[in-house]
């Protein structure tokens, strides 16, 4: 049958099970967008293509999934850039269709030109700018399955606006086949068989969790392993929910803001088993000083992974979830009581704390907040942040039951991913309830998606947790930089401020006024300004027939600890500042 | 020319600051973006090619690059493994420990009158180069060698001087049953 470009780009997401699509339109993609008025995708019209992006992210993230958003050429393309940067750190499954101008135009500094696979290239798994349209078929075939499969991510397409145009005879592709990729599944047997080894002799071991054990859907071979062979775990950033919260062998997050006992036991274990991690800065800390008694074991799908910044006993390539049920096989069971219980000492000595504020008017502790939503939604929802200090406390007090439940940009640190990205996994999950815990800086980089959440009727929930500042910033520079708080209060005049002249906050007007903001879109609004606010706000919200904001003020000087400061050791774990 | 002598014993290798030359043949899929995407890599991270020739090989929809690069071992690695990762990169080999041959063809422009002549053909005899072109003030030589026989001949021709120089960057090629193909 003979089809347009714009019917095939239709035609092949229908087939590729696609639920929606997040973007906007615009000159060089009306032709597609032509089709999608009739087509059965629903259609999720973002206010800022970067939402759009992040938006495609949540979905993706939470359901595991394929996630696809559009934007036209020029900036439309230019706008999904960050979006697509932060997927690809994470290894996140997108499909980017934009927009360009004419193929006889381009390179011409045509209107709304811009080179949109130039811009992408660093920031995808792969990209293409599709020039005839027999290949648009083809093309977002293998931009499925190069984005879902291996070491999953964004892969963009550019499609110029003739070609959407253009008229062929059509058939589906039904088989693809790309001679240059091909991902290695199953572990060397070998190799494994070297792990399985180290793992017998071990007495002092530790599982350390990435991301990819939630990307590869291994959790379920994940616990297995750590039952039969009796070994604690210990997740990054990524991994929150990797292993529910509630199990006995599971000890809580690692690195910079991980906990003290986590962190020790990383660095006394004897043998460290890598699932899906990638060694990253804001684990390891000081690479010399690095878990310096283990031998260490490293399954990663990405060969690249390997060695990168550790040098591994080790390595077995391949997707974890094919290589940990050939490992647990030929698992034998195996007990490592006296170090478990060690662990716990530490985590007894130094767990998860925070004090009560002492002043006159207490204000609400952050960490009380998140532990009062992980007590009312059993640590089942769905949880989704910015990037700052209350990114950091999320992972502290909100351990997921579940994977797929824990949505933040930790690879590229994106602040502005929390807000969009919470909308496209309610999407996905209108049942359950989905909230996102964001600064008050991070919100405002995206917050006019709440137009989006308003007309599509996405009940999430935004806790802001305002303190006024660009709070990690004004971390670090309390801690590293003399308290010179230099462009991070965001109610000062040039965000400049010092210890000194620092007014309580509650006696300021913070612009804009998150309440109304709500108010102003037909959300709910609360600001929350006292302790025996919190749960009833918390259960209101929950409860809500439509989006809401709770605004709720925090110390400005409130910090995350523990802390090992960048370029430390682990060793060298800042616990609290008394 | 001593310190290759140490460096094909492997003793330099030792030496933190030392940065071996590595030769990387790549076999690509025969389209658009590719070299963009090779040599982003590359730029990325900082690291200047040397040297880079491409060309089609027996299969039409399959290239060869041959890249000269040096830089820090251990980035030049994660490099490779990156470049191996690319879609479009078929196979990919790194020639620093394997029998192999160079080639680079450069075209000399030199200056040179009537009674320079029989001094320059002497020299281009002796490198096995080839007088391509002749005019009134100047030879054009052709010269095909590895980096070695065409950086003296190059050094040899200075005295004349060289009015142009055009190279094609390196080409490589295993010695005996070891091959990159698909
Ligand atoms: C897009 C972007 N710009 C800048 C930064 C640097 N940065 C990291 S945390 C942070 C402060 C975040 O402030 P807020 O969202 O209010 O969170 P808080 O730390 O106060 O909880 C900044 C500016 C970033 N991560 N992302
Ligand atoms: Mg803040």
């Amino acid at each position: 049958m003979e089809k347009t470009g714009a019917e095939i780009i239709v035609e092949c997401l229908e087939r590729e099970g696609v639920e929606f699509i997040f973007g906007i339109p615009g000159g060089c993609n009306l032709p597609f967008f032509d089709k999608l008025y009739d087509s059965k995708i629903r259609l999720i019209l973002t206010r800022h293509e970067q939402g759009a992006s992040h938006m495609a992210d949540g979905y993706a993230r939470s359901t595991g999934k394929v996630g696809v958003c559009t934007a036209t050429s020029g900036p439309g393309a230019t706008n999904l850039v960050t979006g697509l940067a932060t997927a690809h750190m994470d290894s996140i499954p997108l499909v980017a269709i934009t927009g360009q101008v004419r193929t006889d135009v381009i390179g011409s500094d045509a209107f709304q030109e811009a080179d949109a696979i130039g811009c992408t290239r660093p920031v995808t798994k792969h990209n293409y700018l599709v020039k005839d349209v027999k290949d648009l078929a083809h093309v977002i075939r293998e931009a499925f399955y190069i984005a879902s499969t291996g070491r999953p991510g964004p892969v963009h397409i550019d499609v110029p606006v003739d070609i959407q145009r253009a008229k062929i005879e059509f058939s589906y592709p039904e088989k693809i086949s790309i001679r240059s990729y091909s991902p290695t599944i199953k572990g060397h047997p070998l190799q494994i068989k070297k792990a399985l080894e180290l793992i017998k002799a071990a007495e002092r071991p530790l599982l350390y969790v990435g991301g990819g054990t939630i990307l590869s859907g291994a959790t379920k071979e994940l616990r297995t392993l750590a039952e039969k062979a009796n070994i604690p775990v210990a997740t990054t950033l990524m991994a929150n929910g990797a292993m529910p919260f509630d199990h006995p062998l599971y000890l809580g997050p690692l690195g910079m803001h991980g906990k003290y006992s986590t962190n020790t036991a990383m660095q006394k274990c004897d043998l460290m088993i890598s699932c899906g991690a990638r060694f990253d800065d804001r684990v390891t800390g000081k690479l010399s000083s690095f878990s310096p008694h283990s031998k260490k074991i490293h399954f990663d799908i990405d060969p690249a992974n390997i060695g990168k910044s550790v040098a591994v006993d080790v390595p077995v390539v391949g997707d974890l979830k094919t290589v940990l049920k050939e490992l647990n096989d030929q698992m034998p069971e195996k007990n490592h009581k006296p170090w478990i219980e060690q662990i716990k000492e530490w985590d007894k000595k130094h767990p998860f704390s925070y004090k009560e504020d002492q002043g006159k008017d207490p204000f609400i502790k952050p960490q009380y907040v998140i532990q009062e939503l992980h007590r009312l939604t059993k640590g089942e929802a769905i949880i989704t942040t910015g990037v700052g200090q209350h990114q950091m406390w999320a992972m502290q007090w909100y351990p997921c039951k579940y994977p797929r439940h824990f949505l933040t940009s930790g690879g590229l640190g994106t602040m502005g991913y929390g807000f969009p990205s919470s909308i496209g996994a309610k999407l996905a999950f209108p049942e359950k309830p989905v909230i996102c815990i964001d600064g008050d800086g991070s919100f405002q980089m995206t917050m006019s998606e709440m137009a989006t959440a308003i007309h599509e009727n996405v009940k999430v929930i935004v806790i802001i947790l305002n303190n006024y500042y660009l709070g990690m910033v004004r971390q670090w520079q309390e801690l590293f930089y003399k308290e010179r708080f230099s462009a991070s209060c965001l109610t000062a005049q040039g965000g400049r401020r010092t210890k000194e002249n620092e007014p309580d906050p509650r006696s300021l007007k913070y612009i804009p006024d998150f309440v109304k903001f709500a108010e102003a879109y037909g959300a709910l609004g609360l600001r929350l300004t006292h302790k025996e606010e919190v749960e009833g706000a918390l259960k209101q919200a929950l409860d809500s027939k439509v989006p809401v904001i709770l605004d709720v003020i925090i110390h400005p000087e409130e910090k995350v600890f523990p802390m090992v400061p960048a370029g430390a050791g682990l060793d060298d774990i800042i616990v609290d500042m008394a | 020319m001593e310190s290759e002598i140490f460096v094909k014993a492997g003793l330099l290798m030792k030496d933190k600051n030392f940065e071996p030359k590595h030769t990387i043949s790549i076999l690509v899929e025969n389209k658009a973006g590719v070299l963009a995407r090779i040599s982003g890599l590359f730029s990325a991270r900082g690291f200047n090619i040397d040297s880079l020739a491409v060309g089609e090989t027996d299969d039409p929809t399959v290239s060869r690059m041959t890249i000269v690069v040096k830089g820090d071992e251990k980035i030049l690695e994660q490099v490779e493994k990156q470049l191996n990762k690319l879609v479009d990169v078929i196979k990919l080999g790194d020639y620093i420990e394997i029998p192999h041959l160079e080639r680079d063809l450069a075209l000399i422009k030199v200056k040179a009158d009537k009674n320079d002549r029989s001094e320059l053909l002497q020299i281009v005899d002796i490198f096995r180069a080839k007088i391509v072109d002749v005019a009134d003030h100047s030879v054009i030589i052709e010269v095909t060698g590895d980096e070695d026989k065409i950086e003296a001949l190059i050094r040899m021709l200075g005295s004349f001087g060289i009015l142009e120089m055009s190279r094609t960057g390196i080409v490589a090629m295993a010695r005996g049953n070891n091959s990159l193909t698909i």
